[in-house]
């Protein structure tokens, strides 16, 4: 009954799996990512030129006020179910900038709110940002160390 | 007691059970591709007026079992198994709808080959004598399975080239040995597959996992029964889509059992216009298969269009946890010959 029917190898189906896949457009896939990414940190950046020109902010408050506006926008956008679109076209172009975390966040708010406040919104909360606070946190408290010791 | 098995892996349905009910619901996404037409039900949104996706995938499957039963001119009470199952933890659609019909359950697993293997068993208890009547049934739902399996819907992910779209969708069928209203077709031969696995690890490539599989259970089905791809019709794979469609091809030709491609067609390929509705690679999901076979296999068998083909829906057995663990993904694949009620050849 174990009879070898198939008679194919791992490693030759492996070079057909790659011949048959077809591989991701890498030349429209940057140039997506990049022009909306540029979008998006242009659009930060007017943020804040706003602040620091016509609302009389310090630098600091304005890039507060650029993340708040981003944050909030982007949360939004994926409430009314568009930002998962704009995900989809920009790939790391709306992934990398501030609205990628906010996005990361909101999307299992939305998503888990049915399983109850504690164990679904609660808990899956950080099931996508919760890897990036751990080792972004923990990074900064290395590097901080580091700082600290042998260049202070 | 006759042997009915024949060869290493099939077995003969002498009493060639008769599937006579069938029923397709979808959701709008699968309503908007080209076989429209062919749905029982389309459904407006994937809520489908209930609460939660879960509860949508529940009454998708509840009303095709329904109307399945309806279409084959029985009642649920005169049904003696449910054969059934999804994609979720658990099967919850499946278990939760046999929760309300009331009718004996069997729980069946085997991921997208799901509607072949409720086949399968259905047509051997049948044929055994050990049921007169019976409903078969699978489905999915995008949005079920996308936050089981992947992320939250409203991520904004890119989907890579070889990634799959769950179809929304629930497939249910009657079989019976004693039809009570005209047979939709017959099922003569059963083959039920092996679990294979090349060593594919990406969960984004399923078509690539389970083509391997589709390709051992094709090649026993053909080899037990002394018949090649061109005394059938059409062979109708599960949801190998784009990528696992070529590989079979490219698989069946070094085994020097070439598939023509005017004779071999896949749901999943069927199902969604790739390019217009953005589904990558094609449709996959246990209802996929399930959706496309009851709507649109089982009319042309009716019909005489299609006199004898393979229905053989493919499955890949993995987990979240075992993709995270890095385990490959092992493939499954069970297939069932069906006959048209005006016989097996064109005269």
């Amino acid at each position: 009954m174990n009879k070898q029917r198939l008679h194919t190898d791992p490693t030759h189906y492996n070079q057909l799996t790659d011949r048959y896949s077809p591989p991701s457009d890498m030349k429209t896939c940057l140039l997506r990512s990049f022009w909306v990414g540029g979008l998006i940190c242009t659009i930060g950046q007017g943020i804040m030129d706003i602040g620091i020109h016509f609302l009389d902010m310090s630098v600091r408050d304005a890039g507060s006020l650029c993340s708040i506006v981003l944050i909030f926008t982007t949360a939004l956008l994926t409430g009314i179910g568009v930002f998962d679109k704009i995900g989809q076209y920009a790939g790391a172009g709306s992934f990398v900038p501030i609205t990628g975390f906010a996005n990361a966040v909101v999307s299992p708010a939305l998503e888990f709110r049915r399983e109850g406040l504690i164990l679904g919104l609660g808990a899956k909360l950080f099931t996508i940002a919760g890897p990036v606070l751990v080792y972004g946190v923990g990074l900064s408290v290395i590097v901080g160390v580091i700082y600290a010791l042998f260049i202070h | 007691m006759p042997n009915k098995r024949i060869g290493q892996q099939t077995i003969e349905l002498p009493l060639r059970p008769a599937l006579c009910g069938n029923a397709a619901f979808v959701g709008n996404k699968e309503g908007e591709g080209p076989l429209a037409a062919d749905f029982d039900f389309i459904a407006s949104d994937e809520l489908y007026g209930q609460e939660s996706f879960e509860l949508a995938e529940k009454q998708l499957y509840l009303d095709a079992i329904n109307l399945a039963i309806t279409k084959g001119s029985s009642k649920p009470e005169d049904v003696q198994f449910l054969l059934g199952g999804d994609l979720l933890n658990q099967i919850i659609t499946a278990s939760f709808s046999a929760r309300e019909l009331g009718i004996p359950f069997v729980g069946l697993y085997g991921a997208c080959s799901t509607m072949a293997e409720s086949l399968c068993i259905g047509g051997m208890l049948l044929d055994g004598g050990h049921a007169d009547e019976v409903v078969c049934a699978a489905s999915s739902h995008f949005c079920t399975a996308e936050r089981q399996y992947r992320f939250p819907l409203e991520f904004g992910s890119q989907r890579t080239p070889t990634a799959q779209w769950t179809v929304t969708g629930a497939g249910a069928t009657l079989l019976s040995n004693a039809p009570k209203s005209p047979p939709l077709a017959h099922i003569t031969h059963i083959c039920m597959g092996r679990v294979i696995d090349l060593g594919i690890t990406d969960a984004n490539n399923m078509g690539a996992a389970m083509a391997p599989a589709a390709a051992d259970t094709l090649l026993a089905l053909l080899a037990d029964t002394k018949t090649t791809p061109n005394d059938y019709d059409l062979i109708i794979t599960g949801d190998l889509a784009q990528v696992g469609y070529d590989l079979l091809v490219q698989l069946m030709r070094e085994q020097r059992m070439p598939l023509s491609p005017e004779k071999y067609v896949d749901c999943g390929l069927l199902i969604f216009d790739r390019e217009k509705q953005d589904t990558h690679a094609g449709g996959s999901g246990c209802g996929c298969s399930a959706t496309v076979l009851n709507a649109h296999i089982l009319p042309k068998l009716q019909s005489g269009e299609l006199r004898r083909v393979i229905f053989m829906a493919t499955g890949a057995l993995m987990s979240t946890t075992s993709s995270l663990q890095g385990e490959s993904i092992p493939g499954i694949a069970h297939a069932v010959v069906l006959e048209s009620p005006m016989g097996g050849r064109k005269s």
